[in-house]
């Protein structure tokens, strides 16, 4: 029944993983606004892109580990093409002729995909890894949860180690504390803008590619996840990986539990917390300038 | 010019008269008004493929009149659908607008029709008013209503000896809807339903945490509505949860269309649903749609695509009917009749909505390959008028 625990830590199961999979898309979508001052609207197509990609590969490798790999390096390539192509040229351009130019960036690439993949829902049903259930307190779940689960941490754990430990993460932070300032330094801050929204497109690529086989890739993916990504990112806080990690947290765990105990409220439970944090902290949880 | 152009009907009708012979040619203006991009444009696809098919397999009954169709994309929103629909009848002037998926487009364009008075013939949306309580002599549906295909399951899943049932739609009109007429019949036959959910229309797709809650409750089954990339991601989450063990799933049929069971594959095994058409009939005109339409498409046709190929058997009918007569075309378009893909098919007089058999059938998965079996045909399926008076 609804009273005895299996069910509750289920239940906190699936927040994990609906938070982990909203982390991997809102880091790299994060610290893109926090370092660069960018909003790419489009990033929630990047996702699609992931899962469609990753579906090709797998069906043309049969292997859907190779698809976790080639998905996100995809990916990555065509957000170099979009760097030089636009992104770069618009970084002067002001807030809403990014706005304007990445949403229009939504539609092309939605027609892209629909021109390449066709318009029905496609998914892969065999080679999927870790497609057992594992029995939890008497309660049965899917293995492949898990697998989202451990995978969306061990990337906070790399991005951690690679934000404060490295030089090249030295040189981000410093990017996103004080451009200016780290210029006079030395620091060549256009690198590190470059850097990270490339590791941001292929962790972009990497959450469609590993959701493909849980919720199929569908065209309008890429539009249905943005706006929970974009509230994670402003209750998070612009630029710090915590403020991802966290926000994501509070967003999985809100909308899983929302949906258990008020599920007439579940559509609209995420943007009364985005309210109450906004009125609390405006700049977000874990903003690194405030 | 309207009035010119009724002159010169008129004066080719009266001609075609005194001649005694067939009428004169005349060319038909059809309005395609589907949604061609957005989320539906996949359901877009399949009923213009219908629809054209439709035409190449009827069109030759047409004699000399001629069917010429004009596009136009709804993107599945009510003011771009209405401003399509405008275009079409004051600029295009068509005959007849055939298509429109969102019950939302089509609520937005019922009454412009009305008023213009030009047919629409309805391929997909199913909101059980626009044949009920808002019906109009302008509005033809040959797709379905929500109603239609959940009653017959109601009285399925309570013969089957299933007691207590728990319920999980998305939260919108066509949810309650098919919700509804689930519970009409069965609660009806004593059945109990335990709990009832409906999840947002738009988010994350992630219904791990109501499947979970729904077990909680202890069902005997669960029914549910879902379509599309929803329909995919519920019932491969429902499969991954390992619920389909211990509780059994039931839905309308949407859940496991014909369009994208495949991609749902192992995780459809053992669902049963009702719906209007499953590609397994047996019958010479669906064996004739079905070779033509893998000829042409590499896929299977779906119930989107049967629905539009009727829709244009629809119009050829009718105009054939009229004798090229555009006056009667109207009339005649209600009182048409057929057996198509689905089986027999006729538009009931007293609300313009379809008269179809509801085919309940179980989804079978082997050899890498999912077959959809027949169990049941409930034959000519008929919703009351529900306030309908045309």
């Amino acid at each position: 029944m609804v009273g005895d625990a299996g069910f509750w830590f289920i239940q906190i199961l699936n927040s994990l993983q609906m938070s982990m999979l909203l982390f991997l898309l809102s880091v790299g979508l994060s610290v893109i606004f926090g370092l660069l001052n960018f909003v790419n609207l489009a990033h929630g197509s990047l996702y699609a892109l992931g899962a469609f990609i990753g579906y090709s590969v797998a069906q043309a490798s049969g292997s859907v580990w190779l698809a976790f790999a080639a998905a996100p390096l995809a990916v990555m390539a065509i957000g170099a093409v979009l760097y030089f192509l636009l992104i770069d040229r618009l970084r002067s351009a002001g807030p809403m002729n990014q706005v304007l130019v990445t949403f229009g960036l939504i539609f092309v690439f939605l027609d892209a995909v629909r021109y390449l993949w066709g318009v029905d829902p496609l998914g892969v049903t065999q080679g999927v890894p870790f497609s057992g259930r594992v029995e939890i307190f008497g309660q049965v779940y899917p293995a492949y949860r898990l697998f989202i689960i451990v995978l969306g941490f061990s990337v906070y754990l790399l991005l951690h180690l690679l934000l404060e430990h490295t030089r090249i993460g030295a040189e981000v932070r410093a990017g996103v504390d004080n451009a200016e300032v780290a210029r006079c330094l030395g620091i060549n801050v256009e690198r590190s803008f470059l850097l990270v929204f490339l590791l941001g497109c292929a962790l972009a690529g990497l959450a469609g590619a590993v959701a493909m086989p849980a919720f199929s890739a569908t065209l309008g993916m890429g539009v249905s996840i943005l706006v929970p990504t974009l509230v994670v990112v402003v209750v998070g806080g612009l630029g710090s990986l915590k403020g991802a990690l966290i926000g994501s947290l509070l967003i999985g765990t809100t909308l899983t539990f929302g949906q258990v105990l008020v599920p007439d409220f579940a559509g609209i439970i995420m943007y009364a917390l985005l309210v109450v944090v906004l009125l609390l902290r405006p700049s977000g949880l874990f903003p690194v300038r405030s | 010019m309207m009035l010119a152009s009724k002159k010169t009907c008129a004066a080719v009708a009266l001609a075609a008269a005194l001649a005694g012979g067939p009428a004169a040619a005349e060319e038909y203006k059809i309005g395609l008004l589907l949604p061609f991009s957005g989320v539906y444009a996949g359901l877009g696809a399949h009923i213009e493929n219908g629809f054209n098919l439709g035409l190449e397999h009827f069109g030759g009954e047409l004699g000399d009149n001629t069917v010429t169709l004009v596009r136009e994309d709804t993107e599945a929103k009510p003011d771009v659908g209405l401003a399509k629909a405008r275009k079409l009848v004051l600029q295009d002037r068509v005959d007849a607008i055939v298509g429109i998926v969102s019950s939302a487009v089509l609520g937005a364009v019922r009454d412009f029709a009305e008023g213009a008075k030009v047919p629409v013939i309805v391929a997909n949306a199913g909101n059980n008013d626009m044949t009920g309580a808002r019906c109009s002599p302008y509005i033809i549906r040959v797709s379905f209503s929500n109603a239609q295909m959940n009653r017959p399951m109601g009285d399925h899943l309570a013969d089957k000896g299933i007691k207590k049932v728990y319920l999980m739609a998305p939260d919108y009109a066509a949810g309650h809807q098919m919700m509804e007429a689930f519970k009409e019949t069965f609660l009806a036959k004593g059945g109990e339903i335990v709990g009832e959910t409906y999840t947002p229309l738009h988010g994350t797709k992630d219904y791990g945490p109501f499947i979970s809650a729904a077990k909680a409750t202890d069902p005997d089954a669960i029914y549910v509505f879902y379509a599309g990339g929803a329909a995919i991601a519920f019932v491969k989450q429902y499969h991954d949860f390992g619920v389909k063990d211990e509780v059994p799933l039931y839905g309308a049929g949407f859940l496991t269309s014909p369009a994208y069971v495949q991609v749902q594959g192992e995780a459809a095994d053992g669902i049963t649903v009702g719906l209007h058409y499953v590609p397994s009939i047996d019958t010479a005109e669906n064996k004739k749609f079905q070779d033509a339409y893998q000829a042409a498409h590499g896929k299977t046709g779906s119930e989107f695509a049967v629905q539009g190929y009727d829709a244009a058997r629809l119009v050829v009918e009718a105009i054939k009917a009229s004798g090229g007569d555009k006056e009667k075309f109207d009339q005649e378009l209600a009182k048409v009749s057929f057996d198509g893909p689905r089986g027999p098919l006729r538009l009931d007089p007293a609300t313009n909505n379809v008269i179809q058999n509801i085919y309940i059938f179980e989804n079978r998965f082997a050899d890498g390959k999912v077959e959809q079996v027949v169990l049941d045909t409930v034959p000519d399926v008929q919703d009351a008028p529900n306030g309908c008076s045309l």
